[in-house]
């Protein structure tokens, strides 16, 4: 086994502020010089009140927001990309193949079948459908999604079930980066335990994790750091 | 130290490297004071799905009308990276190259299918046609891959001798959508394609769109005033207002963390459920 560690993401002096130009133009600072070093196999949680910078972090990191300064560079196979000043075209194909992020949030075309929705990312990487099929139904069965759900869309689900079929769909791809947005925050105890697991496989493959959760069991079983987003 | 550092420069080159098929320079087309559209410059990649959104009026159709030679704008480029003819002027070139553009390489969806189909002529003529101004001539072949894309549209190809007249709203668009995509273009030039749908058969053709368009890695240019249909189907948007673009940049960036005044608005008035 080799010892030499693989940096996977590099954050360093960002800085976010938002204005916002329609209400006076309001402008407060976000993030201030914030930096974080994730290695492969690694596991960050990051922890702070309410309204710290938590999110706003992980947005940055997905490059879903923009930052004022500062560079997150993410590594991608040999490459090594920065995704403040990358090209859209360069952060698609970052997100569809090496950039994972599953919020608590599903958001889908209405009317696509769940299973469709859950093997979506894995077909887009041209991977065969029965594959991406029985990796979804595995996935969904992990989940406790009930089989008579698989082929219906997911809009008329409970909260708790869109969270589950989420999950699945950020979990189908072995991504090497993945962010988690509180994707466990409406959980049972049970499916709590099953994302536990995904997350825990997933580091053994080696993806570098950054999550938020305020459940603190999940915390403890999975982060190898917490983190302060004050103090990063 | 210098080695790490090196190690973490970015890695770009091969990503510059890759030629845009639409390249779009200055181009300006005015009917008046602040109607039309004015310095719009960017580059279009294969594969690429570039959204443009904005309110009525912001220029959004005439520029789209510009940019897939339909409307001469009043000075400007746009040079179209061709499989047949190689990088071309667009307004330079030769009318009968543009026309050959038209119906091979270049595919146009129109909001309203009437103005993109022939209603007075069956469904596979409608796609057949198509094939027919690109050399095809064998008429079991024709009428093969008519009821292939019929079927990749989700049309049962039982209809295929029937008018589009006689098909819903949604059928329509879907049909539209078949005839440009047999003849296996480059670059689709979509107005507002679910505009005129009821809200449930927007969902489907949208899904059909995002799915034809991954799977044929598509490089389209839509124009829809609809924020989620932009979010869900395109990679990257332009955000105009009175004829000018104010923001550019990943979808879900421009959308979730807008930078602009006017984008800020057009974000934060769109109704959540």
């Amino acid at each position: 086994m080799s010892m030499i560690e693989t940096t996977m993401i590099n954050v360093s002096g960002v800085e976010k502020s938002f204005t916002l130009h329609n209400q006076g133009g309001a402008s407060f600072e976000v993030l201030n010089n914030a930096s974080l070093q994730v290695q492969a196999g690694e596991c960050v949680v990051l922890h702070g009140q309410s309204g710290a910078g938590k999110s706003t972090f992980l947005k940055a990191l997905y490059a879903n927001y923009s930052v004022n300064e500062g560079s997150i560079v993410l590594r991608d196979g040999e490459q090594r990309v920065d995704i403040t000043s990358a090209l859209p075209r360069r952060i698609i194909a970052l997100r569809r193949q090496t950039l994972g992020y599953v919020s608590q949030f599903l958001r889908v075309i209405p009317r696509v079948p769940t299973l469709e929705v859950v093997m979506q990312p894995l077909l887009d990487l041209g991977v065969e459908r029965e594959i991406c099929e029985a990796k979804a139904k595995e996935l969904l069965s992990r989940l406790n999604v009930p089989e008579r759900l698989w082929h219906l869309a997911p809009s008329t689900f409970s909260g708790g079930e869109q969270q589950r079929v989420n999950i699945a769909r950020g979990f189908i791809v072995d991504y090497p980066i993945l962010l988690l947005d509180e994707p466990t925050a409406s959980l049972d105890a049970n499916n709590r335990r099953v994302v536990v697991e995904l997350i825990r496989e997933a580091k053994q493959r080696g993806a570098a994790i950054v999550g938020i959760f305020h459940d603190e069991d999940i915390r403890d079983a999975v982060a190898d750091r917490l983190v302060d987003i004050k103090a990063i | 130290m210098s080695n790490a550092a090196a190690q973490l420069q970015p890695n770009e080159g091969e990503w510059q490297d890759i030629e845009p098929l639409l390249s779009v320079r200055d181009i300006n087309k005015f009917y008046a004071p602040g109607k039309g559209c004015g310095n719009i410059n960017f580059d279009l990649y294969p594969g690429e799905v570039l959204g443009i959104v904005g309110e009525s009026g912001s220029g959004k159709s005439t520029l789209l009308s510009c940019l897939s030679a339909r409307l001469t704008p009043d000075s400007g480029q746009v040079i179209y990276n061709s499989e047949q003819f190689g990088a071309m002027d667009l307004y330079a070139c030769e009318e009968s190259q543009r026309r050959v553009l038209m119906r091979s390489e270049w595919g146009i969806v129109h909001q309203h299918a009437r103005d993109g189909l022939r209603m007075n002529v069956s469904a596979g003529a409608n796609i057949g046609e198509r094939l027919m101004a690109v050399g095809e001539r064998h008429y079991g072949e024709i009428r093969e891959k008519a009821a292939e894309w019929l079927q990749a549209v989700e049309i049962d190809t039982g209809r295929i001798d029937d008018r589009p007249s006689q098909f819903s709203g949604g059928m329509q668009q879907r049909l539209q959508i078949a005839r440009n995509l047999v003849t296996h273009p480059n670059l689709i030039f979509m107005d507002e394609p679910t505009g005129g749908l009821d809200v449930s058969v927007q969902a489907k053709l949208l899904d059909l769109l995002r799915n034809l368009v991954s799977r044929l890695g598509l490089s389209v240019i839509i124009v829809t005033h609809d924020l989620a249909v932009a979010r869900l189907l395109a990679h990257r948007l332009m955000v105009m207002r009175r004829g000018e673009v104010v923001e550019t940049g990943l979808t879900d960036q421009v959308l979730d963390d807008p930078q602009h005044p006017y984008t800020q608005l057009l974000v934060s008035s769109i109704l959540q459920n």
